[in-house]
């Protein structure tokens, strides 16, 4: 039940797929690039997590998903929710801190949440997200539904009690819950073999008896594969799966370790970045005819756009009002 | 009307919620095949079965957080600590997400949940078992803290805190489990989260003290009456949101107040209600209040140093003397 999947499917993908893959891919990477810039402009504060070199699992993963399926996933989620559908613009505002912020400014990039979407949020104390993923998945049980909950998580989480408390009562209980493990080698800046016994991350599902499997995270169509049909299995037998997705974060922890060089050296980072997952995809679709280039350049310029908006709108935005401050604390 | 014990009254209450509500769940250690480490869950298993009454092993953190998980799906479960210690492996999904997730979230997710399970002191249970919880948690905006003293707050109270659209904390006591009183049977019967109850109406003084610790200040009061001294006994019930109306309203009649906890003084539970009382009656106060509180040590395992923790009658009838003047 366990395998290592790195290879991508030798089939022809369809381009309507194509480019929905490739566009969610270009749009976080354009939206985090812009926020970078407006972190760096005093626009954003507070902790700012990028994604880039990880978009593949986040679209990958959450593309074999149904609308009312649930996403949940800790502080580095710009990905995973503009990958679940959520509107750039009211991201955008949220890192800005203004009022029409999905959480109403209230939250930041470390607390995105849209129920819309049926995003469970960004959660920033690692590893705690993990049981409330199993919580969600409880209560679809519970009330006989057949949704499932994919939980986003770094290698960091591994060690924290939190994983293995969760891994337990999700094999325990078979929810239907998809553990996806973001393993881009990293937990800030210690890297993986100076936090794990097992470095293997997808091994831990054997211990807890659930199907694990790892996968190339740079590959969003092994990615894709390798979640739906954990997805498919879990609607089916509501049973758990751990993915350990193998990833890179081409840039640092957060916006204030910007050269990451301490932990890992440049030439590694340089290697790395010969995966990206973007121009891998983006390869590949123009090499098999899948896409031409001037399709390509279009999605690039619509995705533009659409950060330029977001972007737009969320300096629009104005501040929340203070009467906010203490509003929202209690539910009436 | 019926007699019943404190612990019958929980058990009553979460019966009649969980016919009332199916989307209400019980989810902890032991409550279903054992029936509960103290039987508070008694039968329920057998009532609801498996899939409401959800036996874990034991991971408070995790078990917590499936709940919080839950709770943002809109079911409202009832979580139990076998007792209130154990919620410090639990305390940051308590403090981190259930009780920011409605605000951080901008209004869109929720935590109807409840937590319960006996605190504070209790019969040579030691350091690790007997500790004053409420104080770990009133801290917290986003929570409720409820200590209920008697059979009828007990189930009116938990009825109370099930249908809150909000995380609560509910701290009983292994002590009052066993003790009888009259509780309505009446199924709607609740007592609104955030009111006050005076015990034992007074003019001279009025005395704050819940659980184990009211009963003893009713003693105190009976015997001061002896003396001339009249003592108003208010019990909180609630402890965040502290009752106003009702706290404040006793001290600006009697003038006078002293503060009763058995928890450790330090930034305790007398500390949050004497600055409350200072704060909203300082103007109606003819003496400084007055805080009786447990000694600033960990609980101690002798019987005899376990009761000189806790405050003694005679400090609290010091107390009061005090700050009367008398």
């Amino acid at each position: 039940m366990a395998q290592t999947k790195t290879l991508t499917p030798a089939t022809k993908i369809d381009a309507e797929l194509a480019r929905r893959l490739l566009s969610q891919m270009l749009l976080i990477r354009r939206f985090e690039e812009r926020a970078a810039e407006m972190y760096a402009l005093g626009k954003i504060g507070g902790f700012l997590h990028l994604y880039i070199g990880e978009e593949a699992v986040g679209v990958g993963a959450t593309s074999v998903l149904r609308p009312d399926d649930y996403v949940i996933s800790a502080y580095r989620e710009h990905g995973h929710c503009l990958a679940k559908g959520s509107d750039p613009r009211r991201m955008m505002a949220e890192l800005f801190g203004r009022r029409d912020g999905l959480s109403k400014g209230k939250g930041g990039s470390m607390h995105l949440f849209d129920k819309s979407k049926n995003f469970l949020g960004g959660h920033a104390i690692v590893g705690a997200h993990l049981p409330l993923a199993a919580g969600a998945a409880f209560a679809i049980k519970y009330q006989g539904g057949d949704q499932v909950v994919l939980c986003y998580f770094g290698d960091g989480a591994v060690p924290q009690g939190e994983f293995h408390e969760s891994m337990n009562l999700a094999s325990l209980w078979k929810l239907p819950v998809v553990y996806v493990c973001e393993n881009n080698r990293y937990a800030m800046g210690t890297a993986i073999h100076r936090a794990l016994a097992q470095t293997e991350i997808w091994r831990y599902a054997e211990t807890y008896g659930m199907a694990g499997e790892a996968v190339d995270g740079m590959d969003v169509l092994a990615v894709r594969d390798v979640v739906g049909r954990a997805v498919e299995r879990c609607r089916r037998e509501q049973a758990p799966t751990l993915i350990e997705a193998r990833t890179y974060r081409f840039r640092g922890h957060s916006m204030r370790d910007p050269s990451a060089a301490v932990y890992r050296t440049k030439e590694e980072v340089e290697r790395e970045k010969e995966r990206d997952p973007i121009r891998l995809f983006r390869e590949r679709c123009l090499k098999d005819g899948t896409l031409t280039e001037a399709e390509v350049r279009t999605i690039e310029k619509e995705m533009n756009d659409l950060v330029d908006e977001a972007v737009a709108f969320a300096d629009a935005s104005p501040e929340p009002p203070l009467e906010w401050l203490t509003a929202e604390v209690y539910k009436e | 009307m019926s007699v019943m014990t404190y612990r019958e009254a929980l058990n009553l209450a979460l019966r009649e919620e969980m016919r009332r509500d199916p989307r209400v769940f019980l989810i902890g250690e032991e409550i279903g095949l054992y029936d509960g480490a103290y039987k508070v869950t008694q039968g329920l298993l057998k009532e609801f079965g498996e899939r409401r009454v959800v036996d874990t092993p034991i991971c408070e953190s995790g078990f917590t957080g499936v709940a919080v998980g839950a709770a943002m799906l809109g079911l409202r479960p009832v979580v139990e600590m076998m007792t209130f210690n154990f919620a410090i492996l639990a305390l940051d999904q308590i403090v981190n997400s259930a009780a920011k997730l409605y605000y951080m979230s901008g209004g869109q997710y929720n935590v109807p949940m409840v937590i319960r399970g006996p605190g504070g002191p209790a019969h040579q249970l030691a350091a690790q078992h007997s500790q004053s919880m409420e104080v770990y948690f009133y801290h917290v905006p986003g929570l409720k803290v409820v200590r209920p003293s008697t059979p009828r707050d007990a189930k009116g109270l938990l009825k109370s805190a099930i249908r809150d659209d909000n995380p609560v904390i509910f701290i009983e006591s292994e002590t009052l489990y066993g003790i009888k009183g009259e509780v309505p049977d009446d199924p709607e019967f609740t007592i609104p989260l955030g009111k006050a109850e005076i015990r034992r109406e007074g003019t001279d003084v009025t005395v704050f003290a819940y659980m184990g610790m009211m009963y003893r200040a009713l003693e105190v009061a009976e015997e001061l009456a002896k003396e001339g001294i009249s003592c108003e006994v208010v019990d909180p019930r609630t402890l965040r949101p502290m009752d106003n109306e009702t706290m404040i309203g006793s001290v600006r009649k009697t003038h006078r107040a002293v503060v009763v906890e058995a928890g450790a003084g330090f930034a305790g539970m007398g500390s949050e209600i004497s600055a409350f009382v200072t704060e909203n009656a300082f103007d109606d106060l003819d003496a400084p209040v007055e805080r009786v509180t447990g000694a600033n040590a960990p609980m101690p395992y002798a019987k005899n140093l376990e009761q000189a923790k806790t405050p003694s009658k005679e400090k609290i009838m010091a107390a009061i003397r005090r700050v009367c003047g008398a």
